[in-house]
Order: structure tokens, then C-alpha cells, then sequence
């Protein structure tokens, strides 16, 4: 199936798409990557009066330091994040996940602020922000603000972007030298995960120092797993070592149910992929 | 309509185009390149892989106006003009990496892409990269083989 019929423009600076956002409102789409937008309005489950092409914009677009933390900007594609060396030195759980999504085609299209913006709660770029910290830069008319990680995801498929807003760049705090790992259980190649669980880890000689895990697809929104970050403290960087630890991982959590397993599947699987993931995040 | 600048093929076109053509709609229907095909309607076969400024993708999933002022490549361009195939497309052939050929053209764009990325890949970087590509007919055995026989190939090439 082809898109119903829109308007279009491709603004070149974020000023103008910013404008096209006021004049055309609620009836208007931001397109980026397009790899989420375009099977919606192909499956015409929305059809939007406007569509507001972002790939125009090239300031948008890269990512660099920014002393204590990286910054990516939001049309920078999945392909690129994962090819980037201040992803890898700097925020590896980034580059662990962003290799996760899809497949080749997609991520040569697809892009980190599409993706987080989309908030799909299956989708494999939520989890590491959240689990990292990061920090989201959205523009309106009135100027730019910034939302912390905890507040970004707000339900699913909803942020704390407004619909007059545009997400420009996320800022990733600094985790040099941090083992991480993304565990992502599929049944096929190239799908979303049933569920999927980041964790990036500070190991000094075989001890975990502190940990950062992110959920993915066990709620509404990725989920911060604290209780286990708390319990990690401390622990031998083994799957033994972390296996207590990993037990809390559901805790707190509200996973769905649905033909790819039940609620209570996935909570066995958050625990068993939080082991996996902190152990060879720690490197045991 | 929206006014389109595109490098198809090695020849610059300009059209008018309804923003919600999709880009595989306008290389078939508008240019005629039927050599890429449409296999999904969910942007998950892979069939309709072409390149869009050096890079794969699926050009289901790309509107036409997003390749404004870029560059397509699509399988029709991958042969020399004497008919000299490209080193994929003959281990395709050599390696029997088709039955119906229905997802070759995706494939052989895909494995293309691939073998720009890493020359020399291993067979499960092969499987990996080839992801996002769905055959049902070969089991994807000999595909894989033919991707690690062009790579040879291209080694041979290098090295003549
Ligand atoms: C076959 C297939 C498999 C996939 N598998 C996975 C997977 O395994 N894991 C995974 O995580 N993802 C997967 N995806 C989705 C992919 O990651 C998308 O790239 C991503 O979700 C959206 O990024 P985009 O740039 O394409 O955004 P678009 O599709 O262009 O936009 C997505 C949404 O975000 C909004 N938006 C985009 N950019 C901004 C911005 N800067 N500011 C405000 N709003 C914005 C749009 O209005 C739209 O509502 C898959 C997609 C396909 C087609
Ligand atoms: S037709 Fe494009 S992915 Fe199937
Ligand atoms: S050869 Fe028939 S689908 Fe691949």
C-alpha cells in the first residue's frame, strides 16, 4: 500500500521547520529516517496533512564532544552511531545497541532521535539513553530546552517532546572505559525484542564498582532497573557473582502479554538476560 | 507535486512527483526499472534493496522526494554495458545462489553493499549483513556461499 495524500515541505534549517510545525500543528508529521513513519502512513494506520521532511537539515546531523558528555545529533542515522569512535571510547552501550536494531537497510535510514522520539517501549535505543542518562535537547518557538532521561519517556509511543517541538540532539554522559552489553532475545532475525536489557559496568580487577541497567519492553516505556544497580555494588564481575543481583531485575516492572510471550515470561527472561548482559558487560 | 532531481542509474533525471511516492514506485513505474521489485508491504523482504548515495536500503521505505538531489544505483546499472556481470551477480550464478529469483535483485544490492563495507567477510558477518533480506526459496545456504565466492572474486580481481 501507498501513503494517503499529504503536503510537503523540506525545510533546511530547524527555524523553518519549526515554523512549518506552528502554521501546520496537529495536522502535521515530522519526518526523519522515515523507517518508522513510512509503515504507519503506508499501513495508513495515520495519515497527516502535512509531512515535515527533517533530512534537509544538516545541522542535525553528527556527533561530537562536548567535554564531560558526547553529543549526538538527532539525524544521525543508527549506521553511523555504530561506526562513530566517540560512541565507542565514550558510550559503548550506545554503539552495542544501535548494532541490535533491524537490519543493514534500515539503520543506513533510520535515525537515533527518529528512534527515540518514536518511543516505540520495543524499541532497542530507549533502554541505553535511559540506562546512560542522557540528556534530551528539544526546540520550540519559545527556544530550546532540555529533559532529563527519567522525564523523556512518558508512555507509549508518547514523550515530552510537544507537537509544536523538535528533538535536535541528545547529550550522552561520559562513560569512558565502561564494559557494556546489549542482550536482546528475538526469535528471527532482524525483529524487536521480546525483551532486551542494557547494561554498561565500571569493573575495577574483577569487582563491579557501579552499574547502569536499562529494560527494554518491559513496560509502557524502557525502565531503569535500580535495584539491581544497587545490588551490583560490590559484586564479582561472574554470572554466579551477579546472579543475585539479576533476581530483582522484574521488580517494579509491568511487562506486556502478548503472542510472543506472556507477562510472566518476560519477567523470567529480564532476569536471565540481566545476568548475561552485566556478566559480559563486566567482561566475566 | 514536488520537483525531484535525482541521479539514477548514472543519468540525472527531474520530475514532478506526488510526495507520497514511495521510491520503488518510482523507479518501476515511472522510470520503468523493473528490475527492482516489491516483495512486502511491511518493509521487511528486502527485495526492493537499491542504493541511495552509496548506502543500502529499502526503497519501499524511502519516499521518492527523500532522494531528491541524491544518487540511486539500482541492479539494472550493476552489469557493464557490454553485459560483463558484476563479480556478485556471477557467483550468484556460479554458486546457485537463486531458485525463483525473486529476491535476487534485493540480495545482489544488499551483498553489494555488504562486500563495499568489508571485503572480506566471515560467513556469519555474511548471514548478519544479509539480515534484513528474506528468500523462500534457496534456505539461504547457497546465498551466503555465493557472497563468500564474490568476495574471492574480487580478491582475484584485485590481485590479477
Ligand atoms: C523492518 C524494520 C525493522 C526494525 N527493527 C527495529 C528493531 O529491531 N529495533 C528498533 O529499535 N527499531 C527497529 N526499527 C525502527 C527503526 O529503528 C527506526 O529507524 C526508528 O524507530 C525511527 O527512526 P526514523 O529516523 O526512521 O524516524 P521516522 O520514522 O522518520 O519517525 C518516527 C517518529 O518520530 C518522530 N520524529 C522523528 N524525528 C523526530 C525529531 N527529531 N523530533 C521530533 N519528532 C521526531 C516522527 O514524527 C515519527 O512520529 C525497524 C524498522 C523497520 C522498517
Ligand atoms: S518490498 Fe521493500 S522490504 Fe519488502
Ligand atoms: S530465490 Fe526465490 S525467494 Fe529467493
Amino acid at each position: 500500500m501507498i501513503p494517503a495524500r499529504f503536503d510537503y515541505v523540506a525545510p533546511t534549517s530547524v527555524e523553518e521547520a519549526l515554523q512549518a510545525l506552528a502554521e501546520h500543528g496537529d495536522e502535521a508529521k515530522i519526518l526523519a529516517g522515515g523507517q518508522s513513519l513510512l509503515p504507519v502512513l503506508r499501513m495508513r494506520l495515520n495519515a497527516p496533512e502535512w509531512v515535515i521532511d527533517l533530512g534537509k537539515i544538516d545541522a542535525l546531523r553528527g556527533i561530537r564532544d562536548d567535554g564531560d558528555a558526547i553529543v549526538i545529533g538527532a539525524l544521525t542515522t543508527h549506521h553511523d552511531v555504530m561506526h562513530d569512535a566517540l560512541v565507542e571510547e565514550h558510550a559503548l552501550l550506545i554503539k552495542k545497541a544501535a548494532t541490535e536494531v533491524a537490519d543493514a537497510q534500515v539503520r543506513h535510514r533510520g535515525t537515533f532521535g527518529g528512534a527515540l522520539a518514536h518511543a516505540d517501549p520495543a524499541g532497542d535505543l530507549g533502554a541505553p539513553a535511559l540506562a546512560l542518562g542522557a540528556e534530551f535537547v528539544i526546540a520550540g518557538s519559545g527556544g530550546t530546552r532540555t529533559v532529563g532521561a527519567d522525564d523523556f519517556f512518558v508512555d507509549l509511543f508518547e514523550t515530552a517532546i510537544g507537537e509544536d517541538e523538535i528533538l535536535t540532539e541528545v547529550r550522552i554522559p561520559k562513560h569512558t572505559g565502561w564494559g557494556a552489553h546489549y542482550a536482546k532475545f528475538v526469535r528471527v532475525a532482524h525483529q524487536w525484542p521480546i525483551v532486551a536489557v542494557a547494561a554498561t559496568v565500571k569493573a575495577d580487577g574483577g569487582t563491579i564498582s557501579e552499574a547502569r541497567v536499562g529494560l527494554t519492553n518491559m513496560g509502557s516505556t524502557p525502565l531503569r532497573a535500580r535495584g539491581v544497580e544497587e545490588a551490583l555494588a560490590g559484586a564479582t564481575a561472574s554470572e554466579d557473582g551477579v546472579r543475585e543481583a539479576a533476581a530483582k531485575a522484574a521488580d517494579g516492572t509491568n511487562p506486556p502479554s502478548d503472542l510472543n510471550g506472556s507477562a510472566e515470561y518476560r519477567r523470567h527472561l529480564a532476569t536471565v538476560l540481566t545476568r548475561r548482559a552485566v556478566a559480559a558487560a563486566a567482561g566475566g | 507535486m514536488t520537483k525531484i532531481s535525482v541521479r539514477v542509474d548514472q543519468e540525472n533525471v527531474t520530475d514532478d512527483v506526488e510526495p507520497r511516492m514511495l521510491l520503488v514506485q518510482y523507479l518501476r513505474e515511472k522510470l520503468g526499472k523493473t528490475g527492482t521489485v516489491i516483495g512486502c508491504d511491511t518493509s521487511n523482504c528486502g527485495a526492493c534493496t537499491v542504493h541511495l548515495n552509496g548506502r543500502s536500503v529499502k526503497s519501499c521505505n524511502v519516499l521518492a522526494v527523500q532522494a531528491d538531489g541524491g544518487v540511486v544505483d539500482t541492479i539494472e546499472r550493476l552489469a557493464d554495458d557490454d553485459g560483463t556481470l558484476h563479480p556478485v551477480q556471477v557467483a550468484f550464478r556460479e554458486c546457485h545462489g537463486l531458485q525463483c529469483g525473486f529476491c535476487t535483485p534485493g540480495m545482489i544490492m544488499q551483498s553489494v553493499d555488504l562486500l563495499n563495507e568489508n571485503p572480506d567477510p566471515t560467513e556469519e558477518e555474511v548471514r548478519l549483513g544479509l539480515e534484513g533480506n528474506l528468500c523462500r526459496c534457496t534456505g539461504y545456504h547457497n546465498i551466503v556461499k555465493s557472497v563468500l565466492y564474490a568476495a574471492e572474486l574480487n580478491k582475484r580481481g584485485a590481485n590479477a
